[in-house]
């Protein structure tokens, strides 16, 4: 097993290395110059090319490159066009906001859905299977801007239950932190509600048609045993998967949601670099993701050993 | 021991008891501060080294200026307690008032001011320009000192007193000592509030705090002049770039005030009691289309000549603005109720006279290359200007290439000098904020000095003598009379086109009150009920 994890952390190299060289040579090969936009409006040309040069974007692209590489390689990401601050500080000030809505975002998608997807199996062909089926369409459909409209019309203007925006940090008290993010969550949630019910009662309704189930039951197990101790453990694998990719795809999630509830977390912070085109904030947001998608696959091969002891590396 | 269902039981009742402990939150008293949310969110904190409007707003903030515009447009001292002018006009001697302190407590020194006029001569267009009029200056003591020209200048004071972007603020010398192509590293002011650093969280919010020490002037405010007394303990800038969020959140109580939303929202707002409009800026804006005298056929001044006949303001700012409330048409290249505001030169322009446009350019050899119109997509006052302009051009007989793009990219693009099928460009549209186009020196689209010129770069000598003439004329009645002529010229080789004024309120809860109308958005004299 350790050696599979190693071998895997070493094979991520390239694929980094890749993923940095396209994000740089692209951003430069953008028509697009973040000293011009640094200037202002109604900056002169000498004004902008002063800027360039302090930001050492009149530097061939490829020198350019290099420079960034070897201190990448130092650890050092760079720092921001425009904030007086290192690329570093900005992600972890940062981190915090995505990491919760994050978490509490995958707690209510797990916890809603994957009952009601086991409950859509048990019931196949029921009014609550399609229910459950229509929900899931719904989730697929809608985008999560116009879920988190509908959210703030009903629940922060018309009902006053909960605030339009903004983040509380952790610190600041649980009950302001918490009551900031329900809305975000359950708005974010819904994609993943849907595409996990969805897997789930596929996975399930596959595994309920085994012998093992039909013994179970001839052992004379009660349902809720055998739902869960022998179906829903043998159609884990899948599900666990969709999770671990839900996860992944939260990242591009969260752009959206953090506008509409501004929320200052990552997905905020990149929409404002690629706007303000800040590239060293960019390049680091990019690769820092690249990282997350890949531990995260990691992960959940390394999962899939807990659910399925055939399963060996 | 605790069993598992009260644990259950205690769960669920803290759930349903959530909403009504979150319920209070959105009403929770705020005490005296000001949440704001304004254009763009503060990202550098250095006014001189940007134009951008966010940071001129920061400048407002934190720092003071020698001089400042009134709402009448004429130029006060602000920090300045006395000046004076020689008689040949070669030295002006200013005296700062008593008891200006720097942030971080320490006195406001003559060698402080020249510094700062220095650091923002060497970046501003118009401080260069003044700069350029500049011998040098003497430290008379540390609240005295002057600044000895090498010939008479008419816009000594004008230049100290501008409005708008590069504003000359003060900065402690240590600060202002930065090379102007660095960002300075300080927060450090003498104006009525004090920038919090520590809860300065980019993408998040920027906070302000009043300064206790600041010495407002005994006047009362008048536009960027006067006494500036803050009247609430910290306004707080909340960075929220959804356009429709900030509307929620202002309709919620959970901000006060918003500087800029957009006109297609403002319906949402009338309709709710709690909120009014003021409109903080009632200059306004100016839509400008502009011609790139480079790229053929605008290299030839009847093409240009047609491209002003063939366009009229109505029809663009009723695409773009729409609720005829919040637009005029205005006749002149400096913007109405403005001292320089003139038609002169603009007869026969702007009134979609296609037949006769169309003989313009069989007299040009017009030969049907298309025109390359640069046209925004992503920011609302502006998306809306290209199609009006291509439908009014191709009725005058032009064939119209509209390219679509995001701001930045036209911001990039208008700046290259190259021909339109190798990225360059012939005409794109923008908008400049009124009291940033006040006179022939300020406009700068009027400047034509060729390949110094913004982008467009206009090459006329006689327009570029006007310039020079009107910095340089000191009685203001001959100088009123060289501005005009200056538009006069303007127009007759096709500089620019102005397209119409237009106006946006900022939208607060009704228990703010006070703020003062300016070019920019200010927070002194702001009350909270």
């Amino acid at each position: 097993m350790l050696g599979f994890v190693a071998r895997r952390l070493l094979a991520t190299i390239p694929v980094i290395g890749v993923v940095a060289f396209f994000v740089f040579i692209m951003l430069r090969l953008s028509p697009i110059d973040p000293a011009a936009i640094i200037a202002g409006e109604y900056a002169n040309p000498q004004q902008v090319a002063e800027i360039r040069e302090k930001l050492g974007l009149n530097q061939p692209i490829f020198s350019q490159f290099f420079i960034w590489l070897g201190r990448l390689l130092q650890g050092d990401f760079g720092e921001s066009f425009f904030f007086k601050k290192t690329v570093a500080q900005l992600i972890v000030q940062r981190m915090e906001p995505t990491l919760a809505l994050t978490v509490v975002t995958l707690f209510i998608a797990v916890i809603v859905a994957v009952p009601m997807g086991v409950l859509a199996a048990y019931r196949q062909g029921s009014w609550i299977d399609r229910v459950v089926m229509g929900f899931s369409v719904l989730g697929f459909s809608v985008p999560v801007f116009v879920f988190g409209y509908s959210l703030i019309y009903v629940f922060a203007l018309q009902l006053g239950w909960f605030p339009v925006q903004g983040y509380t940090y952790l610190r600041d008290g649980f009950l302001p932190f918490i009551e900031r993010l329900i809305l975000p969550s359950i708005t974010l949630s819904v994609i993943y509600i849907a595409l996990i019910a969805r897997i789930t009662r596929t996975s399930v309704l596959e595994v309920l048609g085994e012998d093992y189930i039909r013994t179970a039951r001839a052992k004379g197990l009660p349902e809720r045993i055998v739902l869960r101790r022998h179906a829903l453990r043998n159609a884990a694998v899948p599900i666990v998967t969709v999770i671990g990719l839900g996860l992944a795809l939260l990242i591009g999630g969260v752009v959206v949601t953090e506008s509409v509830y501004s929320i200052p977390g990552l997905g905020r912070l990149t929409v404002d670099a690629v706007l303000g085109r800040d590239f060293p904030t960019i390049q680091a947001v990019i690769l820092l993701f690249s990282v997350i998608y890949v531990l995260i696959n990691l992960l959940i091969d390394i999962a899939y050993t807990l659910f399925d002891p055939r399963i060996r590396y | 021991m605790i069993s598992r269902r009260t644990l259950w039981q205690g769960a669920v009742a803290a759930l349903l008891a959530a909403p009504l402990a979150f319920s209070s939150t959105g009403a929770m008293a705020q005490g005296k501060t000001i949440k704001a949310v304004m254009h763009s969110d503060l990202k550098i904190i250095d006014p001189i080294w940007t134009t951008a409007y966010i940071q001129r707003n920061y400048g407002y903030m934190v720092f003071d200026t020698l001089f400042a515009m009134n709402d009448k447009l004429e130029v006060k001292p602000q920090m300045v307690d006395k000046w004076e002018v020689s008689t040949d006009k070669l030295a002006y001697t200013f005296t700062l008032r008593d008891g200006l302190l720097w942030h971080d407590g320490k006195p406001v020194t003559s060698d402080d001011c020249i510094a700062s006029i220095k650091r923002w001569g060497s970046k501003d267009s118009m401080g260069q320009k003044l700069m350029g009029f500049v011998k040098g200056f003497e430290k008379v003591n540390d609240m005295t000192f002057k600044m000895i020209l090498k010939e008479p200048y008419g816009l000594v004071l004008e230049s100290l007193g501008k409005p708008s972007s590069n504003v000359p603020f003060m900065m402690p010398k240590r600060m202002a000592d930065t090379p102007g192509s660095e960002q300075v590293k300080e927060f450090i002011g003498s104006g009525p509030f004090m920038f919090k650093a520590d809860e300065w969280k980019p993408g998040d919010k920027a906070v302000f705090v009043k300064f206790d020490k600041y010495k407002p002037r005994a006047e009362p405010p008048s536009g960027l002049s006067g006494g500036k007394v803050v009247k609430v303990d910290r306004v707080e800038w909340l960075a929220v770039p959804d356009q429709q969020t900030a509307i929620n959140a202002l309709l919620n109580g959970e901000i006060d005030f918003i500087e800029a939303p957009s006109h297609d929202l403002l319906p949402l707002l009338e309709k709710d009691k709690n909120i009014k409009f003021v409109d903080w800026n009632p200059l306004g804006n100016q839509y400008t289309l502009r011609m790139n005298w480079l790229s053929k056929p605008f290299d030839n001044v009847k093409v240009r000549r047609a491209v002003e006949i063939a366009l009229n303001q109505e029809d663009f700012l009723k695409a773009t603005i729409g609720d005829p409330r919040y637009y005029k048409t205005c006749r002149s290249m400096y913007p109405c109720g403005t001292p320089l505001a003139s038609d002169a030169g603009m007869d026969g322009l702007l009134e979609s006279k296609f037949a006769e446009a169309k003989k313009l350019l069989a007299e040009a050899g017009y030969d049907g290359t298309p025109i390359v119109l640069m046209h925004s997509t992503d920011l609302q006052v502006l998306t809306n200007l290209a199609p009006v302009a291509k439908n009014l051009l191709e009725k005058a007989g032009f064939k119209v290439d509209m390219q679509d793009s995001d701001w930045q990219t036209v911001v990039a693009r208008r700046a290259k000098k190259d021909p339109p099928s190798q990225g360059g460009w012939h005409i794109f549209l923008t908008s400049w904020v009124s009291a940033d186009i006040l006179n022939p020196v300020m406009v700068g689209f009027m400047n034509a000095s060729c390949d110094k010129a913004m982008f467009g770069w206009p090459c006329d000598e006689k327009l570029e003598k006007l310039r020079d003439d009107y910095a340089r004329e000191t009685d203001p009645v001959k100088q009123k009379q060289i501005g005009i002529d200056a538009q006069k010229r303007a127009f007759e080789i096709g500089t620019h086109v102005p397209l119409g004024q237009w106006y946006l309120p900022g939208a607060m809860r009704k228990n703010i009150n006070g703020m003062v109308a300016a070019p920019a958005p200010v927070f002194w004299n702001m009350t909270k009920e």
